[in-house]
């Protein structure tokens, strides 16, 4: 690939503190987001994708501390200082929250939200100037002008979610992450947002990380997807590759868990998600791994790239040289008691 | 159960059970307590300050006969008269006050006075609100309409008139003590109790334990006793504590306007407070200043111990523990290769 | 606002129509209340002064001798026209004591309330800005105090410092002996009066008059202002729109003031209308305290008389005022907040 990514995102860690120990949100994560690419960033509820995503644009919360390089148009975000940090936010960065019902302030208008954001990066500008693109970027996402100055309790929560996009979108950011932006809506509403987030990329050429816990969306919007397990990326690479051919274990099991019409039984990954404070040693997914090996628990895997041009963090890819003499042996385990899983 | 996830929005809700560390389920006042002990900072101080100073008030009314130099009423000792309204001296540390009473008796007996008032007061809400709240939350209808507005008309009224009409109307049937006072107050703070509870009431109604439990053909008695009931009951140790705080104010103000407990029947700090007036006009400060710290002291301790718990319990003003988190050297290989 | 105002009328009317059975209840409340004491009112009053046959006159001119629904209706009748007879004891209209020492106690808790807010919502907001620190400390505990120091233990206090020591404020009552008498009165509100009829030195003197009695029951309210605006701001600032607008890069200060202040500010008018009961219970120990010749005082002069027909018509004001007053709140509160209409 020999376009400059807009985002490059090298070993960033975001840990935050609890009483029980400090919590590995995010433990080395690494990739780059190219412009107007869509990145899908998939895994379970508590693997860390959220805090990826705001640790990346620097939003995080109070006794969290991150290390690590974010790159970010050849300037490094990670240690910046809050106040400029707050230039770039919203007009070079953009977040799109979750839960669009709350998002908005209920006793603001919506042409003073975007008054607000406009004035915040562009301070000189004029009242005309603000309602002409502020109209015109709610128009793209099928907002019409005769409800600009109407308040957020008038609307439905799918127009909500299309205004928080329009209100990222207004100054044209060149990188934008999207956090869940359809987990809170129905699926017609759903299959809206995703054209619109689809047409970002052909009209402004934005940079997209997509985070979802659903692959179906990742499979229809994106053209590369992330695995995450536990505060690391385990597998990364082409949307439709890596859905045809996972080569991790967890991305197979995700898939195979997924319910489609063929679906006649359930399948799931048993086990439960891993504790963040003290995660599984070697490779975090070995616990509940149908193919763990011997040495899966003993070694942290070290990142491959297979044949088909993937990135690839599994003992199962070798480098053989690495494992050491009997560790390819299945891994004997004790069965799991009930009151462990629980 | 599955172990705490890490980005779960908003934080457990204080109905479900939750785990302690090591995985087993943990009731309310076991989680309860665990949650006054994680409380940080300032809130912690407030909490603790306040207990004791409401600690030391019990102490002195349950012990006030050990603890009094004199009598609630008592004017004379061994044939010879107290000195009216005399400074603070060695035989009087408050001085005393028109009636010739020493005035830290007056004030050690009128914190006998008012916990006696205010628990009976406290216990009588709780006994009639609470199942009123109980019962009206979770049948509705007819009924719940009907005690609603009742309820509602009685919070709207300002309750020292209330009060003042209850203990008067009550004065020729009950007397004008303790009992009388308690009355008064019970009818104000009926109404606060049934709000919450019956509130409470309606949320838990829709929980799916209770769902469930009507299911399996559980009766309303069982399922208002043993379900909603400890689940409603959370918020009132915070309302009692503030109630109770405001209790004491009340009965000072029976006292002062003059329609409390008369002075032959207990020590009361309001009602001091009224005689003190005309001493502050001639500049005897002691009658009024000792007896008016005492209420404010009190009140200040129940108050801080009630924000204290509402603090604590309430997990959205908590100020998050954010311990600072320094992320060690990196054990893992950094990354070399260009990734894809 | 065009299309809001229709709604706000249609609140308005619905509101109305929904307090009226409220009212019922309290005014049969009130009437209840006031029977159920042993005897009658005429005798309760003048017992010890008349003979019997006047006794029996006085008690079937005021209609006291007539069956309990009747006298209901009477009651009911009155206070529709608003004509509560006359006191029993001093033979005074009661809408004349209605109208001059109501009007004293309008001014003293306008005056209160000018001070609560004045004092409290600074406090509160800085309170809750700086949340857990030091300011945050002593202005909760500045609430709790003001709070639990009665309101006559504080009045007593300020006229010991004031009136005792430094004497430079009048130790009781509303105006002194001769403005007292010289002052025309329109609307009864000592200050408005003075202004009225430009009088200086009865202006200078109604208000140094006013100052402490004001500021005694103001200080009670402030507790209540700092409690909540203090939670409010703590609430609204962890808000998910406050997040949702640091994502924008919206900077700080904008952030506190715009949508945490105003925010936390707006539930301030309708809690200050529930507190019209404390306020009102507040007037009472206020006058009595200072000798403000308000409607409290003459309350507890008639309530120690046993002039019941004159207690009967000053609680049902009372009650009155608490519905019309939490009415208006609930209006304000419509206007101001756009989402609370039918």
């Amino acid at each position: 690939m020999n376009i400059e990514p807009v985002i490059s995102v090298r070993d960033l860690r975001v840990w935050y503190g609890t009483e029980r120990g400090p919590v590995r949100a995010v433990d080395g994560v690494s990739f780059d987001v190219r412009p107007g690419e869509t990145l899908g960033l998939v895994g379970e509820s508590g693997c860390g994708k959220s805090t990826l995503g705001r640790g990346v644009l620097g939003l995080l919360p109070t006794g969290s501390a991150a290390d690590g390089s974010v790159r970010f148009k050849d300037r490094e975000l990670v240690g910046m200082r809050q106040q400029e940090m707050r230039t770039m936010l919203g007009a070079e960065m953009g977040l799109i929250f979750q839960e669009p019902m709350t998002r908005l302030n209920p006793l603001m208008r919506i042409s003073e939200h975007f008054a607000e954001t406009l004035r915040a990066h562009e301070p000189g500008i004029s009242g005309k100037e603000i309602d002409v693109r502020s109209i015109d970027t709610l128009r793209r996402m099928g907002i019409p002008p005769t409800r600009y100055r109407h308040y957020p309790h008038e609307f439905s929560g799918g127009m909500r979610q299309r205004i928080m996009i329009a209100l990222a979108l207004v100054l044209r950011p060149a990188f934008v992450v999207a956090d869940e932006p359809t987990t809170a809506l129905d699926v017609l509403v759903e299959a809206q947002i995703l054209s619109i987030l689809h047409d970002l990329k052909r009209n402004f050429d934005t940079a997209l990380l997509l985070i979802t816990h659903n692959l179906g969306i990742v499979a229809e919007a994106c053209e590369r997807v992330a695995v995450m397990y536990a505060g690391r990326i385990v597998e990364v690479g082409g949307a439709r590759r890596v859905f045809s051919e996972p080569a991790h274990p967890y991305t197979r099991e995700l898939l195979r868990s997924t319910i489609s019409l063929s679906t006649t039984a359930l399948h799931y990954i048993p086990g439960a998600p891993p504790d963040l404070v003290e995660p599984p040693s070697g490779c975090r997914f070995h616990p509940r791994c149908p193919d763990a090996m011997q040495v899966c628990p003993r070694i942290d895997p070290v990142e491959v790239r297979t044949s088909t041009g993937e990135r690839v963090e599994c003992w199962l890819h070798g480098p053989a040289e690495l494992i050491p003499p009997g560790g390819t042996a299945p891994l004997q385990r004790q069965e799991l008691a009930s009151a462990d899983e629980a | 159960m599955t172990a705490p996830s890490v980005a779960e929005p908003g934080g457990e809700s204080i109905l479900e059970p939750t785990q302690d560390l090591r995985g087993r389920p943990q009731g309310p006042v076991k989680r309860l307590r665990q949650q006054v002990k994680g409380a940080q900072g300032l809130s912690k101080w407030l909490l603790w300050i306040g207990a004791a100073i409401t600690v030391i008030f019990v102490i002195l009314a349950v012990f006030a006969p050990l603890i009094a130099p004199y009598g609630f009423d008592q004017y004379q000792s061994g044939g010879t008269r107290f000195p009216k309204q005399e400074g603070p001296s060695g035989a009087h540390w408050f001085g005393t006050n028109v009636r010739s009473v020493d005035v830290l008796s007056v004030v050690i007996y009128g914190s006998r006075t008012a916990i006696e008032v205010v628990l009976l007061a406290v216990c009588f809400s709780l006994l009639v609100g609470v199942p009123l709240g109980l019962v009206s939350g979770y049948y509705g209808g007819g009924l719940d309409r009907v005690l609603v507005l009742v309820m509602d008309a009685l919070f709207a009224f300002p309750y020292l008139l209330l009060a003042i009409v209850i203990a008067f109307l009550l004065q020729d049937s009950v007397g004008s003590g303790v009992l009388t006072a308690a009355i008064a107050i019970t009818v104000i703070y009926v109404p606060q109790y049934f709000r919450v509870v019956r509130g409470s009431v309606l949320s838990a109604r829709e929980e799916h334990y209770v769902e469930a439990a009507r299911a399996l053909g559980a009766k309303p008695r069982t399922i208002m006793g043993r379900y909603l009931f400890f689940n409603v009951i959370q918020s009132v140790p915070v309302i009692a504590t503030l109630n109770a705080a405001d209790a004491i104010l009340t009965l000072a103000g029976l006292g002062f306007l003059g329609f409390g407990i008369q002075p032959t029947e207990a020590a009361e700090w309001g009602y001091e407070l009224q005689r003190g007036v005309a001493d502050m006009g001639a500049g005897l400060w002691w009658t009024s200043i000792f007896p008016g710290a005492a209420i404010v002291l009190l009140v200040t301790g129940l108050t801080l111990v009630g924000e204290g718990l509402n603090d604590v319990l309430n997990p959205l003003l908590r100020r998050r523990t954010g311990r600072p988190v320094v992320l060690p050297k990196r054990m893992l290989p950094r990354h070399e290769e260009e990734p894809v | 606002m065009a299309t809001s105002t229709g709604s706000l009328r249609r609140y308005a009317l619905t509101r109305i129509a929904l307090v009226i059975p409220m009212v019922l209840i309290l005014l049969t409340l009130v009437f209840v209340l006031m029977r159920v004491a042993p005897g009658d009112p005429i005798q309760a009053a003048l017992g010890a002064k008349l003979s019997p046959e006047q006794l029996a006159e006085k008690r079937h001119a005021a209609g006291f001798d007539k069956p309990m629904l009747v006298q209901y209706a009477e009651y009911l009748r009155q206070v529709v026209t608003l004509n509560f007879g006359h006191a029993i004891t001093d033979n005074q209209p009661i809408t004349t004591i209605l109208k001059i020492n109501g009007a004293a106690t309008l001014e003293l808790t306008i005056a209160a309330l000018f001070v609560a807010l004045a004092i409290g919502v600074p406090v509160g907001l800085l309170a809750g800005r700086l949340h857990d620190g030091v300011f945050d400390g002593f202005g909760r505990l500045f609430g709790i105090i003001t709070y639990a120091a009665p309101v006559f233990f504080v009045g007593l206090i300020f006229q010991l410092v004031f009136s005792k020591w430094l004497n430079v404020l009048p130790n009781s009552g509303q105006l002194n002996a001769l403005n007292n008498a010289l002052l025309p009165r329109h609307t009864h509100l000592t200050v408005i009066d003075a202004i009225w009829d430009g009088n200086s030195a009865a202006f200078t003197d109604a208000l140094k008059h006013l100052v402490m009695p004001a500021v005694t029951l103001g200080l009670l309210l402030c507790g209540v202002v700092i409690r909540l605006i203090r939670t409010n701001i703590i609430q609204t600032l962890k808000g998910d729109y406050v997040e949702a607008a640091r994502a924008r890069g919206v900077p700080e200060s904008k952030v506190v003031w715009r949508h945490a202040f105003r925010n936390a500010l707006v539930p301030v008018v309708t809690v200050m209308g529930l507190q019209v009961a404390l306020l009102l219970s507040g007037a009472v120990l206020t006058e009595e305290t200072f000798n403000w010749p308000g409607i409290g005082n003459r309350l507890v002069y008639y309530l120690t008389n046993r002039d019941y027909a004159a207690v009967q018509g000053i609680i049902t004001v009372f009650a009155l005022a608490v519905v019309v007053i939490s009415l208006l709140i609930d209006f304000v509160n419509a206007a101001i907040d756009p989402r609370v209409r039918y």
